[in-house]
């Protein structure tokens, strides 16, 4: 296959363009696959989900059925859900607590360590069966940044801390927000968008649609005394490198419940949030404590995290099923010492923006499901991505950041996986 | 006396026909788009909410739910969807709800709880949805809880819980009309 002339990066003539091939082609996604999904450290959950000891939860990550159990050696562990002996799923519940797990099919039980500690009837087994060749399976490797849990299913690729590099000072960011810790509300949005995955990362760390995509939302807003100029924002791109990428812009739209007020919220929070940022400043100093407080960002950690510091904090991944169809998970994170008000404050605005029935992620979704259908339309080879490819300092509105998605997606796409 | 023959005791003059009446006139009114009219049937202190399945006794203070609408949300909700920037539904498209299996749960004072099974259908309309002839038909089913209340000018909504059957919005990828 022909993966050269996927994408025209000429900076010189001022051109960067992507084949529409790349959003479309079954060999593609193989190999986005293989040299993707397999080769890249996977988010997979917050700690904050599996709290105690046996607590567990179960994901689908990179099409493989994960348990991500916190076992009783307080390890978290991730584990595949298939019995080393036949197959079944060894765990049907979506979460829970669980000392042991026992396979429903002939019967092993597995302690949440992994360790095969039953076999029915073993004695009719030949000598050299030896309990310890049937564990559960593990992912290659687990490894958790600051609460955030991924996975790894090729053992010689960096470390997590290595791989997140530039990526780690912007996750420092959210999680100083609160000296208790952050955690995962619960509850999630779990949906799905019939196009391409790679559309959801270029429309959620792209700003200027907003104005136009979410007319909805901004109506919204207006109509709840959010002024018009409150809504126009100044902010930045940027490539953080290994194709993680971040954007930022202030003031934050629709408020933050962290520290900015928005007339979207109580008038009573008013004066608390005032306090907070206060706060924020004298620990952090006014300038870290802004960029905290007062400005809206967007992270992607290549290459299908992204975590939306906005008028909530929206964690959010997705997986390719197909060429034209991912599935998309959403969680709610917050500090843990959040008082009960602006807890719901937060979920509410959660809802009101994020989810599948948000004022904002419906109308995505309806669109990138159309640019996707209109892929079929073959003479149209090319989707552009030149916004801001001239300047020095391009801003959150222009494409920068997106290009370093790109380029690193084509990096990794044209590597061959032994050199 | 048991709960139901004391139910029947307080709330002798609303039967289970006028019940079902009233959700079928409301289910005409969302089908046929007509969203305002829909609002006046709402008190003003409603709660529209969709609970994640397996999280309906927690609080949506405290836990995502897919959906939490108070009455203004909802009347930002019905303002936007009636204009012409919620991509999602321009055109807006076409619904079909069935409702059955209706209980009236309990009744104290002026205030009934009522039950229903529903399926609601959405065929959207966008052309290059439509043109491919595809079918794009979507379902979703579930049930319905309101908790409603009898005044003056006949029944009115306090509460609408919409519990799906199902907790992953998938392949429909969103909830663009009122269910
Ligand atoms: S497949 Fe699990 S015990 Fe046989
Ligand atoms: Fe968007």
């Amino acid at each position: 296959m022909r993966l050269e002339n996927l994408i025209i990066d000429d900076e010189e003539r001022g051109v960067f363009r992507v084949r529409r091939r790349a959003f479309t082609d079954p060999e593609i996604l193989q190999l986005e696959r293989e040299r993707i999904f397999e080769a890249s450290w996977i988010y997979t959950g917050h700690e904050s989900e599996i709290p105690s000891a046996g607590d567990y939860v179960c994901r689908r990550v990179a099409g493989r059925s994960l348990i991500l159990v916190r076992s009783s050696d307080n390890v978290v562990r991730a584990f595949l859900n298939s019995c080393p002996h036949r197959g079944a799923a060894v765990c049907a519940a979506g979460s829970g607590n669980a000392k042991n797990f026992t396979c429903p099919y002939h019967g092993w039980g597995f302690a949440n360590t992994g360790q095969l500690v039953a076999v029915p009837s073993q004695d009719d087994y030949p000598r050299s069966f030896q309990r310890a060749d049937f564990s559960l399976r593990q992912t290659a490797r687990c490894q958790l940044y600051r609460g955030f849990i991924f996975v790894n299913l090729d053992a010689t690729i960096t470390s997590l801390e290595q791989y997140l590099g530039g990526a780690k000072e912007y996750l420092d960011l959210l999680c100083d927000q609160s000296e208790a810790g952050l955690e995962m509300v619960s509850g999630h949005h779990l949906y799905s968008i019939r196009a391409n995955w790679k559309l959801l990362a270029e429309n959620t760390m792209e700003s200027y649609h907003t104005p136009v995509a979410h007319k909805r939302y901004m109506g919204y807003m207006a109509d709840r005394g959010v002024a018009r100029k409150a809504m126009k924002r100044k902010g930045f791109g940027e490539i953080l490198g290994q194709g993680h990428i971040a954007m930022g812009s202030a003031p934050p739209l629709g408020g933050k419940p962290i520290a900015y007020w928005s007339p979207l919220f109580p008038a009573q929070k008013k004066a608390e949030m005032q306090a907070v940022q206060q706060r924020l400043a004298d620990k952090f100093g006014p300038e870290k404590a802004a960029r905290m407080s007062q400005m809206s960002r967007n992270i992607l950690v290549f290459p299908n995290l992204i975590i939306l510091d906005l008028m909530a904090i929206c964690v959010r991944t997705w997986f390719p099923v197909a060429p034209d169809y991912m599935e998309v998970s959403t969680w709610c994170l917050a500090p843990r010492d959040e008082d009960s008000t602006t807890r719901a404050l937060r979920i509410d605005s959660f809802m009101s923006f994020f989810g599948p029935t948000g004022f904002a992620t419906p109308d995505d979704v309806e669109i990138l499901e159309s640019c996707q259908h209109g892929y079929r339309n073959k003479e149209i080879e090319w989707s552009d991505l030149s916004k801001g490819l001239h300047k020095d300092k391009p801003t959150n509105a222009d494409e920068a950041h997106l290009r370093g998605f790109w380029r690193q997606w084509h990096r990794l796409l044209t590597r061959s996986r032994d050199s | 006396m048991t709960e139901i023959s004391a139910m029947v005791a307080t709330r002798h003059d609303i039967t289970r026909t006028m019940v079902e009446d009233f959700l079928y006139q409301e289910a005409a009114l969302l089908d046929e788009w007509r969203l305002e009219e829909w609002l006046l049937l709402l008190s003003e202190d409603i709660i529209y909410e969709i609970p994640i399945i397996g999280m309906e006794q927690s609080s949506s203070d405290q836990t995502l739910f897919l959906l939490a609408d108070d009455a203004q949300r909802l009347r930002g909700r019905v303002k936007q969807l009636m204009g012409t920037a919620t991509w999602a539904e321009s055109p807006r498209s076409r619904t079909r709800r069935m409702i059955s299996n209706v209980r009236v749960r309990d009744a104290v004072r002026d205030e009934l709880n009522v039950s229903a099974n529903f399926a609601v259908y959405r065929i959207p309309q966008q052309s290059w949805r439509t043109e491919d002839g595809s079918n794009q038909t979507e379902c979703f089913v579930g049930a319905y809880h309101y908790k409603l209340r009898s005044g003056e000018t006949g029944l009115r909504i306090a509460r609408r819980t919409v519990v799906l059957d199902v907790d992953v919005i998938r392949p429909h990828g969103k909830i663009s009309i009122i269910l």
